[in-house]
């Protein structure tokens, strides 16, 4: 496989995001969707006119058709909560191959809303067989939760990896969330807070989970030659790649291996990097074991070590790997679908924008989704001008 | 008998759930590969080989992965609680979910041999759930 066409072709050069300590927000759907492109296309210095590809984990067309745009390009990719990242290796790659210039990837959800006011959208109906329903709802599995429970007590097993050590990475993003003052949680918690809390599907813990909040985002990625007259600094991509392998958790074939041992280490080929280059990096962090074999899988450390590698908290701010600097799915937003915010404040990193939580001299970042129960990952490698 | 969302019953799988309304258990086999296949589906998964044949299982396992289940999920009635999800990997090749039943659920540990258990449906049909072996 070539790995040369689509390095720093295409750029990130805008991104907005939307969250509230509050956990909801006050709009909602397509008007939510439009504020979030809208945001993002004025950060980039764009207007709705330069667009002519969009990206969401849904029916593009839908949100094409709203915005009285024509794209060349869509993909409505749905592949949980990675979507964002594989939407960015797709669009660098027609970028890349002239198929579009200026694509918009958003995301919308707001469950607290939805829960208060009733949904937006009616369901769309049945998607065929159903798997789940008939293999794996009549034994009582409290999902997503039990899909990352079972993973969790398999890691365990054949590893040693202890709760203490998952535990650690709950407090590591809270420390990245006290800096943030658009998280949900702030206040600082310890490895036995973490242990103390509710365990209601072993061996998670209460604070072994994400949170569920609205939120929303978009970003704007375009062609290296028009990154380089945009008003923020161009944040390219240098690799992306996509795997898969199951879409419920009794399809998996090993419990202690993810789809990023594939999309990971592609994705570095592509930029012609390692982990060891990489300044910050952005994991998704359904639950801690998530992370944690994220960690693995990415080639961070081996297989079967990610507790250990944990321990010393170089996750948290001043640690030897700064990840989820903006507090993680675990305390700043995670509204189901977490891949944009990963995207969205690994640009932010590359352009100096972190503020207080700024990881000083940041250069190469790894936004890594990861969606459905383990099922898909999307790993994108970004880096600054300095990096093509 | 313990509330559950009972399974809808798919064409593909129709030969297993009849087979468990006399509680025998039967799983597909692809007769190219040899080998077992799971969930039941027309085509094989490795080969997509569609000559299947469905072969009688004594349903021997160990248990591949465990979560104790303190608050039961929705479709489970609260005093089912607490209860424990596996996956079994059958002695025929083959990982599926299920519950352990006959033990104190957190007693049900990783590599933990089970046997085959039958629990009732509604509609004449037998759910296969596990005991200790």
């Amino acid at each position: 496989m070539s790995t040369g066409s689509m390095r720093g072709a295409a750029a990130i050069v805008g991104v907005a995001d939307a969250a509230s300590p509050t956990g909801e927000l006050e709009i909602r759907g397509r008007v939510l969707e439009a504020a979030m492109i809208r945001a993002a296309l004025d950060d980039a210095g764009l207007g709705l006119g330069d667009v002519d590809g969009v990206c969401c984990s849904g029916i593009a067309t839908g949100i094409a058709e709203y915005l009285g745009i024509h794209p060349r390009f869509v993909d409505g990719t749905f592949v949980g909560g990675s979507s964002f990242e594989v939407h960015v290796e797709h669009a660098a790659a027609a970028i890349a191959a002239g198929l579009c210039e200026v694509v918009v990837g958003v995301y919308a959800s707001t469950p607290r809303q939805d829960r208060r006011l009733g949904p937006t959208v009616p369901s769309l109906g049945p998607m065929g067989p159903d798997v789940g329903a008939e293999w794996e709802a009549p034994y009582g599995p409290r999902m997503p939760m039990t899909s990352y429970a079972l993973a969790a007590s398999r890691h365990m097993a054949q590893y040693g990896t202890t709760s203490e050590q998952l535990a650690r990475i709950a407090v590591d993003a809270r420390r990245w969330a006290a800096r943030n003052p658009r998280a949900r949680h702030r206040d600082p918690i310890t490895v036995d807070d973490v242990l103390a809390s509710t365990m209601t599907v072993s061996p998670l813990h209460q604070l072994d989970c994400c949170l569920v909040t609205d939120g929303a985002g978009a970003y704007v990625l375009t062609s290296a030659e028009r990154a380089r007259d945009r008003p923020r600094p161009p944040v390219y991509v240098l690799g992306a790649a996509t795997g898969l392998d199951h879409w419920v958790i009794s399809e998996m074939p090993d419990l202690t291996v993810t789809p990023g041992a594939i999309s990971g280490p592609a994705a570095f080929g592509h930029a012609g990097i390692g982990p060891d280059d990489v300044d910050v990096l952005m994991s998704y962090d359904s639950f801690t074991i998530t992370a944690l074999l994220h960690l693995e899988d990415l080639g961070f450390c081996a297989k079967g070590e990610g507790g250990a590698f944990v321990e010393d908290g170089k996750l948290g701010p001043g640690g030897a790997l700064p990840m989820n600097t903006n507090g993680g799915g675990l305390s700043y937003s995670h509204p189901g679908q977490y891949g944009m915010f990963l995207l969205v404040e690994a640009t932010r990193q590359l352009r100096g924008e972190g503020g207080d939580r700024q990881v000083a001299g940041a250069e190469v970042a790894v936004a890594h989704g990861c969606g459905g129960v383990l099922s898909a990952t999307g790993t994108v490698v970004l880096g600054t001008g300095a990096t093509v | 008998m313990t509330t559950r969302r009972e399974p809808p019953l798919s064409d593909e799988a129709r030969p297993f759930w009849d087979a468990t309304r006399d509680q025998r258990f039967v799983l597909p086999w692809c007769t190219t590969c040899d080998a077992a296949i799971w969930y039941p589906r027309t085509a094989c998964p490795r080969c997509l080989g569609d000559t299947v044949e469905w072969r009688e299982d004594a349903g021997g396992g160990t248990v591949y992965a465990a979560s104790v289940h303190t608050r039961p999920a929705p479709g489970r009635a609260e005093e089912d609680g607490p209860y424990v999800v596996v996956l079994v990997d059958l002695d025929a090749g083959a990982r599926m979910m299920s519950n352990v039943v006959g033990c104190p659920p957190e007693d049900v540990e990783i590599g933990l041999r089970v046997a085959l258990a039958w629990e009732p449906l509604s509609d004449g049909r037998h759910l296969p759930v596990f005991r200790p072996a």
